[in-house]
């Protein structure tokens, strides 16, 4: 047995080294490479891009491993979006207010405006805020068991109710209108400028980066596989001796914490947010990045959030009336066709379905695996060892 | 000997029908106690009163001394219950491996299960369950790639890999091979030289087979009588409820 | 008194119009546990129904036009269950078991419905009907070969894109004829005319009933009599029931599952469109109307339970009555007489707008839920588990 086990933990060192040296390589090129081959326009689309693949990868985490479908993620993103623009916002001299408080009468900054004057405490509000909030509300809907398309009609409702909130309070936060932050300063630096998105979008690939790390650790070891096991029978999870209500909220918060992140990243590089970040169809949106990538496949997750984003820049440019069609068509194929996603799909080796149609027929496989057959293990071993 | 578990005058009812009815119930530590009885008995209630799945009308559960009452699932099954379903429960998408050691695992916080790495001994733990339940050749498929009675003997392992002192097994046998029902009978019998268990079963050959003392019968949400196989073989009410020779009760 | 009076007829006159829009969806979810998210189109479809006959009606002059609405109401239910019925054939079929991927595909269909009010012209529907024309009929010639289960996929996979292909080019080809690419409805929001005596009202001290909002209580109580009586009534209606309780045992005894289903989801879709005709009584119709209502019927269908007619009237109203209560201030006016409440007053004042109502209903839900977590009838025994 000894000589298996070396030879898998040697397998399993090649491959992590092959993958950390894909990651790193593609680390170089988005964050090196890119910027100084793209012009501004279209790296700041690029940043705004993986901004949206946070999302996508914090989306993952809760309805892909999990299994929770959560159609409010607008909420956590625009939280995370509006914290920093706060911030932004009040980058004036001292004594002096944004200038919307101005057209309402409003005289004095209001008391939830006063922490955002500090930078480390934006950071930390910027994915704090957005968790708790998440934590919150999970916590209150999980403790009793509520699930399924419960969860996803709370989560729309929760979504709603946050877009009329905001978008109700034009004293306090400037209602429909947004803040706009693009002509903000940040380190004395204009936010629209070259350099400063340049700077945002390096961040964005950095953090995705880090983000996706996160996210990988956390699906790999017992607390991911604790996920899959609440997807596929939480009542067992439940009488294994674990309570799943701490995990799910857990999860959701995390993945709430990423929304925001991914909020902020993606308001500095549009340069407005408004209360149409909290619209329901963006929420629903975000779900078929993932599902157009795969569920619980991170890199799906990521790589369908910018297929997607693609097609709608190229699509809503030159056909702007076919974009919903195709959307709702991406909807429909996704669940009815792959429900996999692309990555499930390549995993799956789809294409042999297809060549099946055409008369092709593949090999049969043996099952259990002949490579798992204890005796084939045991002559190979004798091969290879001694 | 020690009582494990002490059920008194138990009422469970659901919209004014009694699942069970004023039951008395009470089993040894170390006993394999067989649960018999026809079709809405109230067999499976009985469980899931006792794993805390449905909270009792009146009445009390007490396991090894401590009442039950409002104690949810998951705390009552860290308290040493572990319990089979009756269609086999496991987790499709994890592998034979993943599938134990989750359940192995001793600390079922969150944060430690997030940041501890399986110990070494709950390792050889599981190396040795994959053992005892039979799965060597396919520890690494994942389980919706069993059969179904891979998967029961799969779930058993899981309830043993929980280190309960109490199993409660509902229909170890349905749906098996007469194979593979030896084989989980044998199993069985292996787990009680070192578990209390309950099983309910409906196959009586399974139940002459495991039943090695006291089996009790339950009827219409109370015991209806407790013995022996033979002796509860040969009880004139058993046969009745059984074979449907009973003159009509009042008030049914 | 009067003020009380109005809260209460406005209540019940939101809750008429909330019930009858969600009536069709709570029997929908009770019978297959499936969220319709396309169920707001529905209603639109039926809204524009009722346009379209109106317009019809238009040039019958003076004593015709005042009776289209009884065309009308008939008409919408038949278009909307149509609807319903395709979706179910077409899509839902397929997703029974996956409430979350049912819930994804539906909100596919309702983009696209969306883009088609707008965009629909002769053109899309020349170009549709040659895509079906070639691709079922394709189907259909080539199905009477012997062979066709071992080809069918083939066939599928090259017919689809050939009648694609051959639709989109006679779109292109026709696309030059104005006459055939003008929208039907355009964008913009129409106007339903209500006829004359609907307009006005009856005045109850100082306070004026609109006709319009007494028909649509009227019109709700027939549904919700009428459904009541189908269901417990007839024979389909039994078989609703049944399935309802036990799909499997119903299925073995000889219902006709599937049909039951489709029989379902029309029944409820064709209830969505009668909603439609009755909510474009109160205001203009468009493509998004049917985004309004969604979240509320959600709402009422959680709040009210599963399978449960009783409990999604006393939720409708409820949610309707407080709605209201809370958003014109009423509650805030009533505690306003005595100053001890002042701190209540300036918190019920804050939410004394139709938006912000909304925010503090869904904290009022999201508690009720903490009580009752499966609605105000839950399920009970055995068939409550999972």
């Amino acid at each position: 047995m000894g000589s298996k086990q070396e030879i898998e933990q040697k397998q399993r060192r090649k491959k992590q080294f092959a993958e950390m040296g894909i990651a790193i390589s593609l680390l170089i090129v988005l964050s090196v490479l890119l910027p100084a081959v793209l012009p501004a326009f279209q790296l700041r689309l690029a940043g705004r891009f993986f901004a949206l693949a946070i999302v996508a990868l914090g989306l993952d985490l809760i309805w892909g491993y999990t299994g929770l479908l959560s159609l409010g993620h607008g909420i956590f993103f625009a939280l995370g979006g509006y914290a920093l623009a706060m911030h932004l916002k009040l980058q004036l001299p001292e004594g002096q207010l944004p200038e919307f408080f101005t057209l309402y009468g409003v005289k004095e900054l209001p008391l939830f405006w006063q922490p955002f004057h500090s930078f480390p405490v934006t950071l930390l509000a910027i994915f704090a805020i957005p968790g708790i909030v998440a934590g919150l509300l999970g916590y209150l809907v999980f403790r009793n068991r509520i699930k399924g398309v419960y969860f996803s009609i709370l989560t729309q409702a929760a979504l709603l109710v946050f877009f009329n909130l905001f978008n109700g309070q034009q004293e306090l936060i400037n209602g429909t209108n947004g803040l706009k932050t693009d002509t903000e300063t940040i380190f004395g630096v204009l936010v629209s400028s070259d350099d400063a998105q340049k700077a945002f979008y390096v961040i964005t690939i950095i953090l995705l980066g880090l983000i996706y790390y996160l996210c990988r650790w956390l699906t790999s070891g017992r607390f991911g596989r604790l996920l899959v096991a609440i997807r596929d029978d939480e009542t067992r999870v439940r009488f294994s001796g674990y309570d799943p209500t701490g995990y799910k909220v857990l999860v959701f918060a995390i993945s709430g914490a990423i929304a925001g992140i991914a909020g902020a990243l993606y308001t500095a590089q549009t340069g407005i947010i408004t209360p149409s970040f909290m619209e329901v169809p963006f929420s629903i949106e975000m779900v078929i990045w993932v599902a157009v990538g795969g569920r619980a496949t991170l890199i799906g997750a990521i790589i369908g959030t910018l297929l997607v984003q693609l097609a709608r820049t190229f699509l809503s440019g030159n056909f702007p009336e076919v974009w919903l069609f195709f959307q709702g068509a991406l909807f429909l194929i996704v669940v009815t066709v792959l429900p996999d996603g692309i990555v499930g799909w390549v995993k799956n080796q789809g294409w042999k379905d297809v060549f099946a149609w055409f008369g092709y027929r593949p090999r049969v496989q043996t099952y259990p695996s002949l490579e798992q057959d204890l005796e084939v293990i045991k002559e190979k071993q004798d091969i290879l060892g001694e | 000997m020690e009582n494990i578990l002490e059920i008194e005058n138990l009422t469970v009812s659901f919209d004014g029908f009694k699942a069970l009815n004023n039951l008395n119930f009470r089993m040894n530590a170390g006993e394999l106690r067989v649960v018999i009885g026809p079709n809405g008995a109230g067999k499976t209630t009985f469980l899931d009163v006792i794993t805390g799945k449905v909270q009792p009308t009146s009445g009390c559960v007490l396991f090894k001394g401590r009442n039950l009452q409002n104690i949810p699932e998951f705390k009552i099954a860290r308290l040493g219950i572990g319990r089979k379903f009756q269609t086999p429960r496991v987790y499709l998408n994890l592998t034979v491996r993943e599938n134990l050691d989750l359940v192995c695992n001793r600390n079922k916080n969150v944060f430690s299960t997030l940041f501890s790495r399986p110990k070494s001994a709950e390792r050889r733990t599981v190396s040795g369950l994959i053992e005892t339940v039979g799965l060597e050749a396919k520890v690494d498929l994942s389980a919706s790639l069993l059969s179904h009675g891979e998967k029961q003997r799969l779930e058993i392992g899981m309830l043993v890999a929980q280190s309960p002192d109490l199993l409660l097994v509902d229909e170890p046998a349905a749906g098996l091979t007469d194979e593979e029902t030896e084989n989980v009978g044998a199993l069985l019998l292996a787990l009680a030289e070192s578990h209390s268990i309950i099983a309910i079963e409906h196959d009586m050959e399974f139940v002459r087979q495991i039943a090695n003392n006291q089996v009790t019968v339950l009827h219409q949400g109370s015991v209806l009588c407790e013995g022996t196989m033979d002796e509860v073989q040969n009880d004139e009410q058993v046969i009745e409820v059984y074979l449907g020779e009973a003159p009509p009760t009042p008030g049914e | 008194m009067s003020a009380l009076l109005e809260g209460l007829f406005s209540g019940i006159s939101i809750g008429s119009v909330l019930l009858i829009a969600s009536l069709g969806l709570a029997i929908v979810f009770g019978l297959m546990g499936v969220i319709n998210l396309a169920h707001g189109e529905l209603m639109m479809l039926g809204a524009y129904t009722t346009y379209v006959i109106q317009n019809i009606f238009k040039p019958l002059g003076e004593p015709w036009f005042d009776f289209y609405i009884i065309v009308a109401l008939p008409a919408a239910f038949i278009v909307a269950a149509i609807a319903g019925l395709i979706l179910e054939k077409g899509v839902i079929r397929f997703l029974y078991g996956r409430p979350l991927e049912t819930l994804l595909a539906t909100w596919g269909v309702s983009l696209i419905l969306r883009q088609c009010v707008r965009s629909v012209n002769w053109l899309l529907v020349i170009s549709v009907g040659v895509f079906c024309l070639l691709f079922f009929g394709g189907r259909v010639l080539v199905s009477r070969r012997l062979d066709w289960e071992k080809i069918k996929n083939a066939v599928t996979a090259i017919l689809l894109p050939v009648s694609t292909a051959i639709a989109a080019l006679a779109g292109i080809l026709m696309g030059s004829v104005p006459a055939l690419s003008k929208a039907w409805f355009s964008a913009r929001n129409v106007d339903v005319t209500s006829p004359k005596w609907l307009s006005g009202g009856v005045k109850v001290l100082e306070f004026q009933m609109p006709y319009a909002r007494l028909f649509i209580i009227g019109l709700t109580a027939i549904c919700l009599l009428a459904v009541y009586l189908f269901l417990n009534q007839s024979n389909w209606g039994l078989r609703i029931r049944a399935v309802t309780q036990n799909r499997e045992m119903s299925a073995c005894l000889g219902i006709p599952t599937a049909k039951v289903d489709a029989l379902t989801f029309a029944l409820g879709s064709g209830l969505a469109g009668v909603a439609g005709c009755a909510v474009s009584l109160l205001g203009s119709v468009g493509p998004n109307t049917g985004q309004n209502y969604i979240v509320d019927t959600f709402m009422v269908v959680v709040v009210g339970g599963v399978g449960n007619l009783l409990g999604s009237v006393i939720a409708a109203f409820g949610i309707g009555t407080l709605n209201y209560l809370i958003g014109s201030g009423v509650f805030a006016f009533i505690f306003s007489e005595s100053d001890a409440f002042k701190p209540l007053v300036d918190i019920l004042l804050f939410f004394a707008t139709s938006s912000m109502a909304k925010v503090m209903v869904f904290a009022l839900i999201i508690s009720f839920l903490q009580i009752k977590p499966a609605g105000l009838f839950p399920p009970k025994g055995r068939t409550a588990e999972l």
